[in-house]
């Protein structure tokens, strides 16, 4: 493989990669906070 | 009798006499690291030890390095086992707070954004002749991420340890100099004083125990390489969130952290040998990586301004700066610039999540990277 064709893959790949992986995990925090909702009654044991 | 004492004499000057003027340079690049530690306050639990180790590995006869030698023995134990950078991450993983990333979620992406950098500088790495792996090293600069740099240099491209090493950390302290420029090039005056509404939103315990373990699974399927890299940031994470084993996100975050700064701070002064780093790739690795900080900042803006157009200026384009993992310096340099602008506007809790998102952001990159590296049968 030559190194533009390398270079390019990899960038492609990683920015692309990397924007697409922490959008799941974005979507995954709205999902976590929707199933798993905060009530003020946590508060005390958030503290403990 | 006489010769005895001559020969005895002689030895003493042994050292003098094989001292070089790189070993010179290098003693002084060693104690200005000290000065910046020291003096100006610069990443001083990490340019101490370096430049310390960089002026001890420069005497000549010392042989730290050779073999056999103490530097040498922390160097092939923790370093080319890659053992200490994983180890720091649990401690990063234990002091890091995701709780802004929690209130704002999409903000995350900025962290994606202000990761580029690495991709454009590997890029620009290769076109000044570095080879693949060399090149990866370089761009790898641009995560902003002390350890990521070490742990993928120390992996692919040890040669070049010191080069990255210093690079990372001291342009990761230089970011109040570096960014403030960038940021004014690219934004309008109308942008920089857009004033982002408050995002104060609670989060369960739950959530916060079982994200580091949602995105260990999810991140390490997606690049099983890096799961070194997540896994231990996440299990720090984990200890800490999870209140049930305070002694030892205690030690994570003290005792581990500390032991380990120390002995990889030596190890990588240790590779600052005058025959090894005064060559001019160290030069080109210096420059590339003020560039990958640069080009990260830039494209973060970049990202902002597209976030700020598609949702109809709601978004200070500012926070795209703080996309990158220097946290949270980046998130204050934010607050800093768009306060100049419009004392009204509190951009320091928005750009904490773009600057968490920057953290997690950093470490998928390297495992992205290290995983299409792998598929392509680079490594």
């Amino acid at each position: 493989m030559d190194i533009w064709t390398f270079g390019w893959s990899v960038a492609l790949i990683g920015m692309g990669g990397t924007l697409l992986v922490l959008w799941l995990l974005s979507l995954l925090i709205l999902v976590l906070k929707m199933v798993f909702p905060y009530k003020a009654e946590n508060s005390a044991s958030d503290k403990g | 009798m006489e010769a005895a004492i001559v020969s005895g004499l002689q030895g003493l000057l042994l050292g003098l006499s094989h001292l070089g003027w790189g070993h010179v340079v290098m003693i002084a690049i060693g104690s200005l690291l000290l000065y910046l530690g020291i003096a100006k306050g610069f990443e001083p639990l990490l340019l101490l030890p370096i430049g310390f180790g960089a002026i001890l590995v420069n005497i000549p006869l010392a042989g730290l390095m050779e073999k056999g030698g103490v530097l040498r023995f922390f160097y092939d134990t923790g370093v080319l086992t890659e053992i200490f950078p994983i180890l720091i991450f649990i401690g990063i993983g234990a002091m890091t707070d995701f709780q802004p990333l929690f209130e704002n979620p999409k903000i995350m992406l900025l962290g994606a954004a202000g990761q580029f950098g690495i991709f454009l500088t590997l890029l620009l790495a290769l076109a000044l002749g570095f080879d693949k792996l060399e090149a990866v090293a370089i761009g790898i600069i641009g995560a902003c991420d002390g350890p990521t740099a070490i742990y993928v240099t120390s992996k692919y491209a040890p040669h070049l340890l010191g080069a990255v090493s210093v690079a990372a950390y001291s342009y990761m302290s230089l970011v109040p100099l570096i960014q403030p420029p960038i940021m004014r090039l690219l934004t309008t005056e109308k942008e920089r004083k857009i004033v982002m509404g408050t995002v104060k939103q609670p989060v369960s315990k739950t959530v916060k125990i079982l994200f580091p373990v949602v995105v260990t699974v999810a991140a390490s399927l997606v690049a099983p390489l890096g799961t070194p890299l997540i896994g231990m940031v996440m299990l720090g994470n984990l200890m800490k969130e999870c209140g049930a084993v305070e002694r030892l996100k205690k030690a994570s975050e003290n005792e581990i952290a500390n032991i380990v700064t120390l002995l990889l701070g030596l190890c990588i002064g240790a590779t600052m040998e005058a025959a090894k780093f005064l060559r001019v790739e160290t030069l080109m690795v210096l420059v590339l990586g003020l560039i990958a900080i640069g080009l990260d900042t830039a494209v973060g803006i970049l990202f902002g301004k597209l976030m700020c157009l598609l949702t109809g200026g709601r978004i200070n384009p500012l926070i795209g700066a703080a996309g990158i993992s220097a946290f949270p310096m980046s998130a204050r340099v934010v607050q800093v610039e768009g306060q100049k602008y419009n004392k009204k506007s509190y951009l320091l809790m928005h750009a904490m999540s773009a600057n968490a998102g920057g953290q997690i952001g950093s470490i998928i990159a390297a495992a992205i990277m290290l995983s299409a590296l792998a598929g392509m049968g680079i490594v």
